[in-house]
């Protein structure tokens, strides 16, 4: 595809996501009390939308990843909140 | 359009989906175990699920002319019970010689523990013995990254795994060309929040070329899309892929993988 056509296809659903983030970070601004890492993992992440290649989507994603490669000694659950909690300073 | 849902967990599905999938292009199924939302109490809940993936659910999907296919194992999420899972693994061989079992799956990590570790050791030397395929599923956004390295690790260490008999499942952006490099199939899960989106299924194609990569819907219980392969496939055409293209990637793909166990006949 041409450019062109990728913005044909695409640039209303990344318009809308874009401001959904937006909107979703002004209502974190305007709510109390302290926020965690997922929101300083989102932060970090959003850097890698300024990179000048193809490979923002990694970014983002290892932004947001365990970089660590020791298996833990319990699990400390199931679930994923969808970024590491090491992040939190 | 034609194709293959080669990972969908369809105990958690109504008719309704087998119908909407038939009616799709679905030529066949198949449904890995995997975690029922709850950890079962003993082996003998495993036993009652097997039973079920293997007896009751293709003459469900019978229903719809859909043939339905399974692979067996206890999930990472239950694996922390070494007891347990040690206890599962002692029943699988009973259900391997079931007609519709196609290997060994969904195994993997969930939260990239020792144990979990253990027990994923001890379903590759079961496969291995057995000479099953093997689908591995590997963990939930910031576990993928090491969950992925380490169970890679974990399959180039031992000398009987075949690459191209093992398929790797819910790849992305930062996963799969590490599998891709090692020889292993890739799987691209295509999930409405978590794991990928048509849009960014087809971009990871478009990149890393078709070639040993299926997509699937793993649609269960939560929020996922019985019909996010043929969703996908619409997707890839409006980006101009040829028919033939995407009938490769959705139809041909599983099916060069999954006809290397001669059970999976579908025609």
């Amino acid at each position: 595809m041409t450019r062109a056509q990728v913005l044909d296809l695409y640039f209303m659903d990344a318009r809308c996501k874009l401001i959904e983030l937006a909107a979703f970070l002004d209502r974190v601004d305007r709510a109390e009390g302290e926020d965690d890492f997922r929101l300083e993992g989102l932060r970090e992440a959003m850097k890698s939308l300024s990179l000048n290649q193809p490979a923002r989507a990694k970014s983002v994603l290892m932004a947001l990843s365990d970089p660590t490669m020791e298996p833990l000694d319990t699990a400390p659950g199931k679930g994923a909140c969808g970024a590491w909690p090491g992040l939190q300073k | 359009m034609r194709y293959i849902e080669p990972h969908a967990h369809m105990v958690s599905r109504t008719t309704d989906d087998y119908e909407a999938m038939r009616l799709a292009g679905c030529e066949a199924v198949c449904e890995p175990a995997f975690w029922a939302g709850f950890d079962r109490g003993s082996v003998d809940g495993f036993r009652d699920y097997f039973c079920q993936l293997t007896d009751y659910e293709p003459k469900r999907a019978a229903k719809f002319g859909l043939p339905h296919f399974s692979w067996l194992c206890i999930n990472p999420k239950e694996s922390e019970d070494m007891g347990l899972a040690r206890e599962v693994l002692s029943i699988i061989p009973e259900f391997l010689q079931c007609k519709t079992v196609l290997g060994i799956g969904e195994i993997g990590l969930n939260k990239n523990t020792k144990n979990e570790l253990v027990i994923l050791q001890e379903h590759i030397d079961l496969a291995a013995r057995h000479e099953q395929l093997i689908l591995v599923h590997t963990p939930h956004l910031e576990d993928k990254f090491k969950g992925t390295k380490l169970i890679l690790d974990v399959l180039k260490n031992d000398p009987r795994i075949q690459p191209g008999r093992v398929i790797i499942d819910h790849v992305e952006e930062h996963t799969v060309d590490m599998v891709l490099d090692s020889g292993f199939w890739a799987g691209i899960t295509l999930y409405p929040e978590s794991k990928a989106t048509p849009a960014r299924a087809i971009d990871m194609v478009e990149r890393a070329g078709m070639r040993n990569i299926w997509l699937n819907c793993a649609c269960d219980w939560g929020r996922s899309e019985p019909l996010a392969v043929p969703r996908t496939a619409l997707e890839m055409r409006r980006r101009g892929h040829s028919a033939g293209a995407i009938d490769d990637l959705v139809y041909g793909n599983p099916m060069r993988f999954l006809s290397q166990n001669p059970r999976f006949q579908i025609l």
